[in-house]
């Protein structure tokens, strides 16, 4: 029951994106197709899954062992910076088809503000390592589903009539404000 | 370029959130008043001026390979002094900034001006330029914190404007960041143009 809690509250009810404001950059940036937003959520939730076991076990097995917790931050920056390259290098050799699908997103991950916040949002919940991993999980998918769903919507609105001074950006945002309204009404769910 | 246009890019010119568009996480995740968004502003200042002037310094000795790694760890490490300070010495902000202050570290505009700026000039220069796009980052969010507190509970920086019974949450809510942002970036926009 614990796990449903976790994976609902992650998708829906606290969104990364619409709700928690993390991610913000590729939300915005990675958005003005569908495929490829397809793509950058496949990235984000291989890589986030691993950021988020391997910070975990750092944590537990090093800085907490040896009371240096206040090495969280440029340890984990380091860590995730390292496996992003470590990721890519590894997909590269073993799975070309899956490099060719996600490689150019990998590099922009390492300054994705939410795989740093999930593997320091796991520590600060007090998760055990097998709901860290469902945690990361749904709130890749939540990151996903939002980040389809605006890709989506950034398609249409390309063919609207918009007023000059919102084109672009300002639209994108105030339908990302519509959006996460519209998310709100999960909350109460959990 | 001069130091006083150096100094003043970062306000509307080249404002980090209304115009480039960095660090939009903490930009909408932390504006929910104006002192937040003041406080989450000088955080990234001192982050931003430290980390220029360090990068500027060291910027001949460390390799060009492993230069991200390298600046990644310098920002790293003034984000966890930061850190510390604000826990020891202002605990409530501490609290309500919450996760934005560790991610100070992903923040775009950091390593953006160290790897734009600070790893091509002097110290003196990068320290101008980081105070200016501090400032002006801090100078967005104090704005848009502004607008979400007045429109969401009708005060600003804690002071009541409105009358007590005003409110419209929305704004206070997620929703409202992205909202007023839109605004904000489409007036700043043409304040630009003209």
């Amino acid at each position: 029951m614990e796990y449903v809690i976790i994976v609902i509250s992650a998708i829906f009810v606290n969104n990364i994106v619409l709700s928690q404001f993390l991610g913000i950059c590729p939300f915005l940036g990675v958005s003005k197709k569908i495929s490829t937003a397809a793509g950058m959520a496949g990235a984000v939730t291989f890589v986030m899954v691993i950021s988020t076991i391997v910070t975990y076990l750092i944590q537990k097995m090093i800085l907490d062992k040896l009371g240096i917790a206040f090495m969280q931050t440029i340890t984990f920056i380091l860590v995730i910076a390292a496996l992003v390259q470590l990721v890519e290098i590894i997909l590269k050799k073993v799975s070309p088809s899956l490099y060719q699908a996600l490689g150019v997103f990998l590099p922009l991950i390492t300054t994705n503000c939410a795989i740093l916040g999930v593997a320091i949002m796991t520590i600060q919940k007090d998760y055990n390592l097998m709901e860290g991993v469902v945690f990361a999980i749904s709130t890749a998918i939540g990151f996903g589903l939002s980040l389809v769903i605006f890709a989506g919507l950034r398609e249409h609105v390309d063919m609207m009539n918009v007023p000059k001074g919102m084109k672009g950006i300002p639209i994108a945002l105030v339908m990302a404000g519509i959006l996460a309204m519209a998310f709100m009404g999960f909350s109460g769910i959990v | 370029m001069s130091n006083v246009k150096n100094f003043t890019k970062g306000f509307l010119k080249e404002n980090p959130v209304f115009v480039l568009l960095l660090g939009m996480c903490p930009t909408l995740g932390v504006t929910t008043s104006a002192q937040n968004g003041l406080g989450m502003g000088l955080a990234t200042t001192f982050v931003l001026v430290m980390a220029n002037l360090v990068v500027s310094l060291v910027k001949d000795v460390i390799p060009d390979k492993v230069r991200i790694p390298s600046f990644i760890i310098i920002i790293a490490s003034f984000v966890t002094v930061v850190e510390l300070s604000m826990q020891a010495y202002l605990p409530a902000l501490f609290e309500s900034l919450g996760l934005f202050i560790p991610l100070i570290v992903v923040n775009c505009i950091v390593l953006g001006r160290a790897e734009a700026f600070a790893s091509k000039n002097k110290p003196l220069a990068s320290i101008i330029d980081g105070l200016g796009m501090g400032l002006g980052f801090s100078l967005a969010l104090t704005i848009l914190g502004s607008a979400r507190e007045l429109l969401g509970s009708g005060k600003i920086f804690g002071f009541q404007i409105f009358d007590g019974s005003y409110g419209m949450l929305v704004f206070i809510l997620a929703p409202g960041a992205f909202l007023v942002l839109a605004y904000l970036i489409s007036i700043v926009n043409k304040l630009n143009k003209a």
